[in-house]
């Protein structure tokens, strides 16, 4: 028994994500994280206490896609993180054969998100990375918007067998949201003319937030997901309406999901906006994310106003 | 403190009937695969070790292909399965008849193998350069709970997809003592190996030798050979029928 209390949870999603793997490793025996280089300096404890089951290939990150497969097969669970442009550009192929076409495993854990390395500039960002993930069979994305989603994420994932992408992002929320998979009404539009048919604003995880800001004072009503991969249909088609009015605010590149929206609308007239990082120009800026996210249009002036455009 | 596995069992002893070379049924097998065979060469190529590997060195049960403490063979080189879907049907892991419609819509046989598809293989492969990276891994994730070797083939040519540099050098410095790696030489690489293949396996910590295809005693002693810190490499060359250049395990010395 200890006198002193626990240090408060790491707010910082990617920082809970490594103070989390030390009890991952405890409780989920059969799980080993796999790295290459990136994170290795701030996951010590781990490391120390749990020997053999933190493997770093070292700048390989072909070998570290591969490795994590080989592991699967061997009945184990990778947990595999680095870079979004490294976990899941670089190896592309690696995700797609290694796992996919083995048929095992994994959970892939991102940091770095669309523009969180904005100083780094486009070596170190990675916009399409939900896109390219969702592209291959099988696949969960995970995009949560707080620390304790991460931790509830990674624990469940951990315990299970599919193939799991998780986007750990610089940005986040004030508040945790369940993370069941589902589409959750956050704000319902009471107040405006027609609440139950009122436009709807999706947030994809970290989004929230901003969204919330963007539309106060518009009459729209506000939904959210931590898992914008699958879809969930019967939720999106539960809060659209006959006839949707539709806005998918994405923290990533824009359009992702665009089908699966598609899909799950086809027999109803519809309008679909979606919002994310513009794909057909490279922004060749430095600077913060709050710059990078005002020059895509995703802070809450530039949500508004594409919002608007959607109201006519 | 819970485990899911136990610990290693001493290895059993290796099978010791003589060496022999590939049986004319074997051969017969692998010609049922149906002719036009993309990469027909290639399949050859690999004959005598793979038979030599299921016949004399893993240890593998075709009753239970999913068993975990079994060896693993994965074939890289995925573009010659011929041999391999031959050698499986021979020790009984799926009946020879899937060797007559090999790569129709309904044969679980393709031109590259899915492991999802046919007992006893472990990988899909095709794409050249995966098959060691996950050989790797497999043999990272069984190493202290798993008797089992991990024995992966590559092809020469292969070798000059960068995974696998990656792949040596991280078994290298793991100590893989449960991972072989069969170089399969037939000299169709693209822009040579300068010093040799070997020897980049030996500056990485891999235990290496160098034998011919056709030396059947010494293909056999070198494929069953195992180094506990360290992961052993042979480079089999398939283009002569001479005698072997290098006893298993000596070190590689450098040639053109």
């Amino acid at each position: 028994m200890t006198a002193l209390a626990p240090p408060a949870p790491a707010l910082d999603l990617r920082t809970r994500f490594y103070a989390e793997l030390d009890p991952l490793l405890d409780a989920h025996p059969d799980v080993d994280v796999v790295l290459a280089v990136i994170g290795s300096g701030y996951m010590g404890r781990a490391i120390e206490r749990h020997p053999g089951r933190v493997i770093d290939v070292g700048i390989r990150e072909q070998a570290l896609i591969g490795v994590a497969g080989g592991l699967a097969l061997a009945g184990r669970r990778p947990i595999v993180h680095t870079f979004a442009s490294f976990l899941v550009e670089r190896p592309y192929e690696q995700v797609k054969l290694d796992l996919g076409h083995q048929d095992v495993g994994a959970v892939l854990v991102s940091a770095g998100a669309s523009y969180d390395v904005s100083a780094g500039g486009r070596t170190h960002q990675s916009p399409a990375d939900v896109a390219l993930i969702s592209a291959l069979p099988g696949w969960t994305v995970h995009v949560p918007g707080h620390a304790d989603e991460v931790a509830e994420l990674l624990h469940r994932e951990a315990a299970g067998t599919g193939r799991t992408y998780l986007r750990l992002s610089g940005q986040r929320n004030a508040r945790p949201g369940p993370v069941d998979g589902r589409l959750h009404l956050v704000r319902d539009g009471a107040g405006t003319s027609s609440s139950g048919s009122a436009p709807l604003v999706v947030a994809v995880g970290p989004m929230l937030d901003t969204v919330l800001d963007a539309t106060a004072d518009l009459p729209v009503r506000v939904a959210w997901t931590a898992t914008p991969h699958p879809l969930d249909v019967d939720g999106l088609r539960a809060l659209a309406g006959p006839a949707p009015v539709l806005a998918v605010v994405t923290p990533y590149l824009e359009g992702t999901g665009a089908g699966e929206v598609a899909a799950a609308l086809v027999d109803r007239p519809s309008r679909v906006l979606h919002v994310g990082v513009p794909g057909e120009t490279e922004l060749r800026r430095y600077g913060t994310p709050r710059d990078h996210a005002a020059a895509h249009g995703l802070d809450a002036a530039g949500v508004r106003r594409r919002v608007t455009s959607l109201l006519g | 403190m819970t485990t899911t596995t136990s610990p290693p069992a001493p290895r059993a002893t290796p099978p010791t009937s003589p060496p022999r070379r590939v049986p004319q049924h074997v051969r017969d097998l692998v010609a049922r695969v149906t002719g036009d065979e993309k990469h027909d060469p290639s399949a050859h190529s690999t004959l005598d070790v793979v038979w030599t590997l299921y016949d004399q060195v893993l240890r593998v049960d075709p009753a239970r292909p999913e068993a975990p403490d079994r060896d693993r063979f994965l074939l890289s080189k995925g573009h010659g399965p011929a041999s391999t879907y031959a050698v499986l049907a021979a020790k009984g892991f799926f009946p020879a008849s899937w060797l007559d419609d090999v790569a129709s819509f309904d044969s679980p046989l393709g031109h590259h193998p899915d492991r999802t598809l046919v007992p006893g293989i472990e990988i899909g492969s095709g794409s050249l350069g995966h098959g060691l990276p996950l050989a790797v891994g497999l043999a990272l994730g069984l190493r202290g709970r798993s008797p089992a070797r991990v024995v992966v083939l590559v092809g020469d040519a292969e070798l000059d997809e960068g995974s696998n540099a990656e792949a040596i050098q991280v078994a290298g410095r793991y100590g893989l003592g449960n991972l072989t790696c069969v170089v399969v030489d037939n000299h169709s690489d693209s822009l040579g190996w300068p010093g040799g293949i070997a020897s980049r396996f030996a500056l990485e910590r891999w235990d290496a030798a160098e034998v011919r295809t056709r030396d059947q005693p010494r293909l056999t002693a070198a494929l069953r050979r195992t180094e506990p810190d360290r992961p052993t490499v042979v480079v089999v060359d398939t283009t002569t029928t001479s005698e072997s250049t290098a006893t298993p395990g000596t070190t590689v010395k450098e040639s053109a």
